[in-house]
């Protein structure tokens, strides 16, 4: 009897430590999972859609975004977070034998302007000035909300442009350009005043891949459809509506974004290799050197869909001091401390300093005068 | 001291530009000649090519299926037209109506100055019938036109079908952006004149007509169309309108486009389009079509309908359907597409075509000559007349510096006499110029009743007369002329007459190149040629062949030349007088401005050359 008790008295604290095994062993599995679940850092997506080109024979620019929102709308993100902005209207278009479509495609397979569009920024609407107000904020009071983009330094934004362009810049409806400089200036205020957590910028022009060159701004990632001194290629013309439909790059965006769905675990480096110069005649560009992740676990949904991510667990998860959120509110307290020191600014004009210097340039030798 | 106002050198300048002149001449007008033969040769000729980037560079399938539509059309209107003699308006209302089309009709009245024996027409008065297609969500800003003229002599009842059968397809389309005008003319040329000026709202050419009850906007582009039978083997196109003016090079691109598609043979002045350009044979066929081209925009008569539109900056062109004895046949059907394609890419346009050229030749359809390649042939030959008037100058300065060094005072006042001297050559000739262009037509009832004629040939044998009287004036007149300093007369009347004859030609081919090039390649020589002393007969004949009126009889020769039906004299002289009555009668009725050129500027100034020849 007492070697029975005994035994099952073994089994039992053998068991106990089985599972207490198992429960360290899942509770670090867990703590993995947790640190999966912050690894991306947003927590909520937008999306800048913007064809910048007018006329009917353009046909093909405005396709070229709708097809881009309704692939981002499928994977989740609402109206209520995307900003389309579309320089001219081809659904209603009297020359369109088709009204109220736009088709990607020369067998009329998919409308792309689908049953419920919601353009934010119409016909002349889309200028660069409203471009770089939505993108840096500075909008008027009195601008409706679908009109704005009310990112937060969680969001990660989809920036998606199309049009004519050229080396270093975007023609906006044959009137005025957007260069380089400026967007890379723009997206500098956005960083500076925390309206973006990581950004991804597709351009589809010819010669796209001169617009990403001059971004300096941290944790933004670009993809472009030629590279400098090349033409992007429009994909089909369509005999019954004729125009071209699309442009290629676009046309291999859109084909690959159809496979996509919320939970897939498809990653940057297969966007990249999208288009081949074989398909594309063009040489589609991408870079990555300012964005801080791996291009390999930044996943597709990171910024086309707006994922939520829930985990559902039973186990308690201990956040150990040295996982990467608690260093960075650790780091915030620090920072407050800091802050509860007086303030000090930088000289506006260091008169000082010009004039030793110019005292120095001009009289070497009465070094030994200068007693300011 | 500079060049020019340093005595010692500005002697020395002028001996050179002296002993120079006669071969600096030779070989500029050579040169000039030379260039324009080149211009069909490869360099010089480039390819067409399509400039508007709305129009583009996709194709659009067309779905046009109405040929037998077209057909019955077309039967139903010849048999209307021969019961009631003119156009079946009433029917041509009801079936526009029936299509769907917004139908209305114009009258225009018009009394010819003179009989017209080609057309047989002397009052006219007809009825227009034109229908719209309102663009089904576009507002009525812009406009197309599609017109078939309709003559007594030409009935192009197949091109009526056609164009009936094309709108009832257009009208169940949705996809137009700009309104389209089906236009039927009467009496071709004058009826479109009528339309032309009442929508527009102007009165150019005396036509009365009523205005305009239905309105379409601005017109962009229009096409013409005459078939004269169902089945075609060919399409021609015709481009060269009134004087001299031609639809922007988009046009015809997008024609020749279409015509490529179809696998339509498209022909320019009636000439297969040569293949071959890399060896000789093309640049030779493309220079046989230059000059037809050339003979034709010279003549400044509008070949179709579509010269009428011009003149309003509407581009046009006729396309006429030729059937010959070859074996392959296209069917109004293939004819429908190639319109129904034109006119939808037409549609795509957003502003008016002006991205092409203007001014150009074809030595093919899918070759042109731009002006700044052709200018300069015209640049040579004037400068022939520039060198000479510099020539003349230098003599007279120098005659005049050697009577003055002896003189001295008497000088000033010779020179006075001089200039007096030639007021009265300048106003005779340009009275007789006068008289030429206002006398036939004026006087043509009074040559009627004292002559056995009708009053067209009055007309013409009136100008042929005035003509060669202007020939018996050096003989009649010298005596009003004085005859002080006989050398420096001739010259200095020789030296304005130079000035006088570039200046005209300048200015006609700067807008009429052909006509000026034409002029200038005949009347230069002689002209720079023309002085009292040397073998007079010889002279003089030379001067008679190179007159305004011998080159016009010339050209006729070489035109049917060209297109491989030589004429015989008698038939030249009957063609000659045809052209003369045509070239009056053309002026008056829609404006053409060969007449008013040759008579009030070129006769007056050849005039004037020859009483340089007979200066006694």
């Amino acid at each position: 009897m007492a070697v029975s008790h005994c035994f099952s008295r073994a089994a039992s604290a053998f068991t106990a430590v089985l599972l207490f095994s198992f429960g360290c062993v899942a509770a670090s599995h867990i703590e993995d999972q947790a640190e999966q679940f912050f690894r991306s850092g947003h927590t909520n997506n937008w999306a800048v859609l913007v064809c910048t080109s007018r006329f009917w024979f353009n046909y093909r620019h405005v396709a070229n975004t709708l097809s881009v929102y309704r692939s981002v709308k499928r994977l989740g993100i609402p109206d209520s977070h995307i900003v389309l902005m579309l320089a001219d209207d081809m659904a209603c278009n009297p020359r369109n034998p088709k009204p109220a479509t736009v088709f990607s495609h020369k067998n009329m397979e998919l409308n792309v302007y689908g049953d419920d569009v919601e353009v934010d920024y119409r016909s002349y609407e889309v200028t660069v000035e409203n471009f770089l107000r939505v993108l840096t904020g500075r909008i008027p009071p009195s601008t409706p909300r679908s009109k704005r983009l009310l990112s937060d330094d969680r969001s990660n934004i989809l920036i998606y442009m199309t049009g004519h362009g050229g080396n270093g810049f975007l023609k906006f409806q044959d009137s005025e350009e957007i260069t380089n400089i400026e967007l890379a200036d723009a997206f500098e205020q956005m960083w500076q005043k925390r309206r973006y957590n990581e950004l991804l910028f597709i351009i589809d022009t010819c010669q796209g891949a001169s617009m990403y060159e001059r971004f300096y701004s941290p944790n933004i990632m670009a993809l472009a459809s030629s590279q400098v001194g090349e033409d992007s290629l429009s994909h089909q013309p369509d005999p019954a509506i004729g125009v071209h439909l699309m442009d290629r790059y676009t046309f291999y965006v859109l084909e690959f974004l159809e496979e996509i769905n919320p939970a897939s675990q498809t990653n940057m480096n297969d966007l990249f290799q999208v288009c081949p110069k074989s398909l594309c005649v063009s040489t589609p560009g991408h870079r990555t050197d300012l964005f801080q992740r791996d291009p390999k676990n930044v996943l597709i949904t990171d910024f086309f869909g707006s994922v939520r991510k829930v985990e559902i667990t039973t186990e308690t998860i201990n956040l150990q001091q040295d996982s990467e959120i608690m260093e960075s509110s650790y780091k915030e307290d620090q920072m407050d401390e800091e802050l509860m020191e007086p303030l000090k600014y930088a000289e506006q004009l260091p008169v000082a300093q010009i004039i030793h210097q110019h005292f120095e340039d001009s009289f070497p030798l009465c070094s030994a005068l200068h007693s300011f | 001291m500079g060049l020019l106002s340093d005595p010692v050198r500005r002697r020395a300048l002028a001996r050179l530009v002296l002993r120079l002149n006669a071969p600096l001449c030779v070989l500029s007008y050579l040169a000039g000649i030379a260039w324009f033969l080149a211009l069909a040769f490869p360099p010089l000729t480039q390819r067409t090519y399509m400039s508007e980037n709305a129009m583009g560079s996709t194709m659009v399938e067309e779905q046009f299926a109405g040929g037998d539509r077209a057909r019955a059309f077309a039967r139903d209107f010849a048999a209307h037209r021969r019961k009631s003699g003119a156009l079946p308006v009433a029917w041509l209302e009801r079936t526009m109506r029936s299509v769907g089309l917004e139908v209305y009709t114009q009258s225009f009245s018009r009394k010819l100055p003179f009989p017209d024996e080609t057309h047989e027409r002397y009052m006219v008065s007809g009825t227009n019938v034109y229908g719209i297609l309102r663009a089904p969500r576009a507002a009525s800003t812009e406009s197309l036109v599609l017109t078939v003229p309709c003559g007594s002599d030409s009935t192009n009842s197949q091109a009526v079908g056609l164009l009936l059968a094309l709108a009832a397809h257009f009208r169940g389309q949705i996809y137009w952006a700009k309104d389209i005008i089906f236009l039927v003319t009467e009496y071709d040329l004058l009826g479109t004149e009528a339309w032309l000026e009442a929508y527009h709202d102007v009165n150019v050419t005396g036509m009365q007509s009523s205005p305009l009850q239905g309105r379409a906007g601005a017109i962009q582009a229009a096409v013409a169309l005459e078939l004269s039978s169902d089945m075609v083997t060919s399409l021609d196109v015709a481009v060269e309108g009134l004087n001299g003016q031609l639809p922007n090079l988009d046009l015809l691109n997008l024609f020749q486009t279409f015509c490529q598609k179809g696998g339509l043979l498209c022909t320019l002045q009636g000439k297969l389009q040569p293949q071959d350009w890399t060896s000789l044979d093309g640049p030779l066929q493309g220079l046989q079509m230059l000059l037809l081209m050339v003979l034709r925009q010279a003549s400044g008569r509008p070949h179709g309908s579509h010269g009428l539109f011009l003149r309003y900056r509407v581009e046009a062109l006729t396309l006429r359907g030729i059937n010959s004895f070859r074996q392959y046949k296209y069917d109004l059907v293939a004819v429908g597409k190639a319109l129904e394609g034109m006119f939808r890419k037409l549609n795509h346009l957003l502003e008016r075509l002006h991205q092409s050229f203007f001014l150009y030749l074809l030595p093919a359809l899918s070759r042109f000559v731009s002006i700044g390649l052709y200018m300069p042939a015209a640049g040579f030959l004037l400068l022939v007349l520039g060198l000479k008037a510099l020539e003349l100058w230098m003599q007279l300065h120098e005659a005049g510096v050697g009577l003055e060094e002896p003189r001295g005072s008497p000088g000033p006042s010779a020179q006075g006499v001089g200039l007096a001297s030639l007021v009265a050559p300048l106003l005779i000739s340009q009275a007789m110029g006068l008289a030429l262009y206002v006398l036939p037509v004026l006087g043509q009832h009074v040559a009627a009743q004292h002559f056995p004629v009708a009053e067209a040939e009055a007309v013409v044998l009136t100008l042929l007369a005035i003509y060669a009287a202007g020939l018996a004036l050096p003989h009649n007149t010298h005596r009003v002329v004085s005859t002080q300093a006989p050398d420096r007369g001739w010259m200095a009347l020789k030296l304005v007459a130079l000035i006088y004859l570039a200046l005209q030609l300048g200015c006609i081919a700067l807008t009429n190149f052909s006509l000026g090039f034409l002029l200038a390649a005949t009347m230069v020589p002689t002209a720079a040629l023309a002085k009292p002393h040397g073998s007079r007969t010889l002279y003089a004949a030379l001067l008679v062949l190179t007159s305004p009126a011998a080159t016009l009889f010339g050209s006729l020769f070489l035109w049917r030349e060209l297109q491989e039906a030589p004429l015989s004299l008698a038939e030249g002289w009957q063609l000659f007088l045809a052209a003369l009555a045509q070239g009056v009668l053309e002026h008056h009725t829609y404006g053409a401005l060969l007449f008013p050129l040759l008579s009030l500027g070129l006769y007056p100034c050849w005039l004037l050359f020859w009483n340089v020849l007979f200066w006694k």
